[in-house]
C-alpha cells in the first residue's frame, strides 16, 4: 500500500470570528473486512478509525469511522475562526500509524 | 364491564392506528440499528426534526454515496450540538461514522462518502450538550452494492 497522502483545503485567510469550510481527503484503500479474495479467503479489516481537526491546539471535530466509509475518506465540515493560528489534522490508522498535516491561517 | 367481541375488535385497531400515527418515527430498523441508537443516545426515544440528512435519492454506486448532515443548533459553548451518528440499516455493519463537534465547530454539518450494500435507510441521530436527541431517516436506492464481492 502506498503511504495515504492527505490533501487539505482550508481557505488562506478569515476575518475574525467567520465560519469557514474545511475539506479535507486522504488516500487510503480502508479495506472494509468484508471482501474476500480470489481464493475465497476475507482480507483482513485496515481502515483509518479516527480523523481530528485541532486549531492551536484545541479540537474542532473529530469522528470516529467505521468501514462503511469510503475508500480515500473525504470530510467536509466548518470551524468558526476568531484569531489566526494553525489547523493540525491527524488521522489514525487501524495498525496503529498516524498521518498528519498542517495548515496556517491568518485573520484580518 | 365486560366487552362485546366487536367492542374488543374496534378498540384493538383504534390501539394499532394510534401507534401507528404516534409521534414515534416509524422506519424498518433492525434491532442491531435500534440497538445503536439507544447506545448512543442512553436509552432515550429520539424525536425528529433538528437534524437533517442530505442524500441522493438514487445512488448508482454504493461505493461512494455522499452523506451530509447538519443540525440546527446556535453553537455556542453552552449550547451545542455534541455529536452526530451515522448509521446504514441494511449494511452488515450498521454503524457508518460518528461525528464529534465542538462550540469551536461554528455550524454543526458534516459530509463525507459512504459505502451501501444495498438499497436501504440511511439515519442520522443528533445528540445535544443538554442530553435531548434528534433523528432523521432517509432511504437510498442503490444500484450497484458497495460491500464484499
Amino acid at each position: 500500500m502506498a503511504e495515504p497522502k492527505p490533501r487539505v483545503k482550508v481557505p488562506k485567510k478569515a476575518a475574525a470570528g467567520e465560519v469557514i469550510t474545511i475539506k479535507t481527503l486522504i488516500s487510503h484503500p480502508m479495506e472494509s473486512g468484508q471482501r474476500k479474495d480470489k481464493q475465497g479467503n476475507l482480507i483482513p479489516r485496515q481502515i483509518i478509525n479516527k480523523f481530528t481537526c485541532e486549531f492551536n491546539g484545541q479540537v474542532v471535530f473529530s469522528c470516529d469511522m467505521d468501514p462503511a466509509v469510503s475508500a480515500n475518506p473525504y470530510m467536509e465540515f466548518s470551524a468558526k475562526v476568531n484569531e489566526p493560528g494553525t489547523f493540525k489534522f491527524t488521522w489514525v490508522d487501524d495498525d496503529g500509524s498516524v498521518y498528519e498535516t498542517e495548515k496556517k491561517i491568518t485573520v484580518e | 364491564m365486560s366487552f362485546t367481541r366487536r367492542q374488543v375488535f374496534g378498540l384493538t385497531i383504534g390501539a394499532a392506528a394510534f401507534v401507528a400515527a404516534g409521534s414515534r418515527v416509524s422506519f424498518a430498523a433492525t434491532d442491531q440499528t435500534e440497538e445503536a441508537i439507544k447506545a448512543f443516545t442512553g436509552g432515550a426515544e429520539p424525536k425528529k426534526g433538528t437534524v437533517s440528512l442530505d442524500t441522493p435519492e438514487i445512488a448508482e454506486n454504493g461505493n461512494t454515496v455522499p452523506v451530509g448532515v447538519s443540525v440546527d443548533s446556535p453553537m455556542t459553548a453552552d449550547n451545542y450540538v455534541e455529536s452526530v451518528l451515522i448509521l446504514a440499516d441494511g449494511n452488515p455493519n450498521p454503524a457508518v461514522a460518528t461525528f464529534h463537534f465542538t462550540a469551536m465547530s461554528g455550524a454543526a454539518e458534516a459530509k463525507t462518502r459512504i459505502r451501501l450494500a444495498k438499497t436501504q435507510n440511511v439515519i442520522a441521530v443528533a445528540k445535544m450538550n443538554d442530553g435531548s436527541s434528534f433523528i432523521d431517516s432517509k432511504e437510498v436506492k442503490v444500484t450497484i452494492g458497495g460491500c464484499g464481492g
